[in-house]
């Protein structure tokens, strides 16, 4: 019964590693950038949804209502005035950059709030459970991973059935020849940016409601997006769920063994696949 | 009938390279010119410098429909009615036939073309409309690349290399369909390899040399031993 409770445990954890993948590879696919702030920018996220709930009194789910919509706008200046600017036939520039203020954004974050571990609190909710066959499913853990499999379909609702999922299938195919549709790029990789972000809100407050969080957490989550993302398989938004379902699945089977081997057992897997499979499991199938 | 494009001294750079020197020409509506050349002589420059996709150096060296517009973007001058082929198709691989139709169609410029009325021009693409672009055949390929273009109601359609890679029976199969398009006033500037196919569907022919034009004239004026020696020099 525990190894069942933990590979529960595992998939609804993994749904958290969904969203922290699925605005890293959406920004890969639209313009090719890796973005190594993109932890950061969870943890920023999570600051943003304290502040709320303690200068709003804002509940933390409320406060999804400003985060995300604030951090959207922060996503679509970002590209416009920073990052449109390192885009090019080089990968290493944005690299650099985004390395940059993922630095920047940690001492920041230090400055303002400190090194204290910091959490959301969410009240009742965060003890309320359902039984579900003789074991207990917290309904948090169940509404995060709702979130985040509701996300992942809009997301991939809007890629395939929308002028703007058009808009970023065409450009990221082609920039040049997109820009002869009439799309300004610098306009299409902004919109991409806010998106990704707004994703990154969602997972930002529900990573504040799950566990405590400090300014320097956000490369950590990081790592556990991309080795979602590879998991997956690049391209495939519900492969890069499954990802994160499998890395969380892992960990919580590691941490079952062992409470030292949670992180562990994550890393053995993602190696595991980047050897026996470097495609990913669920690589998107070649038209 | 007053010129739509009219180019004054254009020039054209990659970098510290020059491609363009001084080129002048003008094209009225509803009329067709061809633009011919050995390879690099620059004449897909040429048209992308007038889509936007390279910019120009100076705002009053291109004109169209009397305004001055070099230097502008290729995404604004698609809301003024200035379409490009690019060479080699170019289709979007991960859009479906019809989706890259419909991406064409972005800028709403009111205008004949449509959907339909790109599948009535080439009935093929309407049993193919949700084919992903990489499965059609290259002249199946071209013609969504000029309804692509097509879609978005130019006034000015730029075509390069229309020709390459088909078969001649293809090729001549779509260059049918071009008097169709400038009997509505739009006027078409072609870049061509085929010198022969070029005099053919032109009203006045241009040539270049390394980013000069070397020759200019009516189609029907211009002899083969003019555009031979003009090619190479001689």
């Amino acid at each position: 019964m525990e190894w069942a409770n933990a590979i529960i445990q595992g998939i609804l954890l993994g749904g958290l590693y969904g969203l922290f993948a699925a605005g890293l590879s959406l920004i890969f696919g639209v313009m090719r950038l890796v973005n190594i702030a993109h932890g950061d920018l969870i943890v920023l996220a999570a600051y943003l949804a304290l502040v709320a709930t303690q200068t709003l009194g804002l509940d933390p789910l409320a406060s999804l209502l400003i985060v995300v919509p604030a951090m959207a706008l922060i996503g679509y200046a970002l590209q416009r005035l920073l990052l449109n600017r390192t885009l090019g036939d080089d990968l290493l520039p944005p690299l650099l950059v985004t390395f940059g203020l993922s630095i920047i954004i940690q001492n920041g974050l230090l400055e303002i709030f400190s090194a204290d571990s910091r959490r959301l609190q969410a009240g009742a909710l965060e003890t309320a459970a359902l039984p579900l066959a003789g074991l207990s499913i917290g309904l948090l853990p169940l509404l995060q991973f709702g979130v985040a499999v509701a996300a992942i379909a809009g997301l991939q609702l809007l890629s395939w059935r929308t002028p703007l999922g058009r808009a970023f299938r065409a450009t990221a195919d082609d920039p040049e020849v997109a820009r002869l549709m009439g799309l300004d790029n610098r306009h299409v990789f902004a919109l991409a940016m806010a998106l990704s972000l707004a994703i990154v809100a969602l997972a930002g407050v529900f990573l504040a409601l799950r566990t405590n969080f400090d300014p320097a957490i956000g490369p950590a989550r990081l790592i556990f997006g991309f080795e979602a993302v590879i998991i997956g398989g690049l391209g495939s938004l519900w492969g890069t769920l499954a990802g994160g379902i499998l890395l969380g699945v892992a960990q919580s089977i590691g941490a079952q063994i062992d409470p030292g081997w949670q992180i562990l057992a994550g890393h053995l897997l993602f190696l595991a696949v980047l050897a026996i499979r470097p495609q990913g499991l669920f690589p998107r199938l070649a038209a | 009938m007053p010129d739509l494009l009219e180019l004054r001294g254009l020039d054209a750079f990659y970098g510290d390279f020059q491609a363009l020197f001084g080129i002048a020409a003008a094209v009225p509506a509803g009329r067709v010119a061809a633009i011919i050349g050995a390879n690099g002589a620059g004449k897909s420059t040429l048209l992308k410098t007038v889509a936007g996709l390279i910019q120009a150096p100076r705002r009053d060296a291109v004109l169209f429909d009397g305004e001055p517009i070099g230097g502008l973007p290729a995404h604004e001058l698609v809301a003024r009615g200035i379409a490009l082929v690019p060479e080699g198709r170019r289709l979007f691989p991960s859009l479906s036939v019809e989706e890259n139709l419909l991406i064409g169609g972005r800028v709403r410029r009111p205008g004949p073309w449509s959907l339909e009325a790109i599948y009535s021009l080439f009935p093929v693409l309407a049993e193919r409309r949700h084919v992903p672009g990489p499965a059609l055949s290259g002249g199946q390929q071209q013609m969504v690349a000029i309804g692509r273009a097509l879609m978005s109601n130019p006034r000015l359609l730029l075509c390069d290399e229309i020709s390459l890679g088909l078969a001649p029976v293809v090729v001549r199969d779509i260059y049918a369909r071009l008097p169709g398009l400038t009997a509505q006033g739009m006027a078409l500037v072609i870049v061509e390899q085929d010198v022969s196919q070029a005099l053919a569907a032109a009203d006045r022919v241009f040539c270049l040399r390394e980013g000069r034009v070397v020759l200019e004239g009516p189609a029907t004026s211009v002899t083969r031993e003019a555009v031979a020696s003009a090619y190479f020099g001689v």
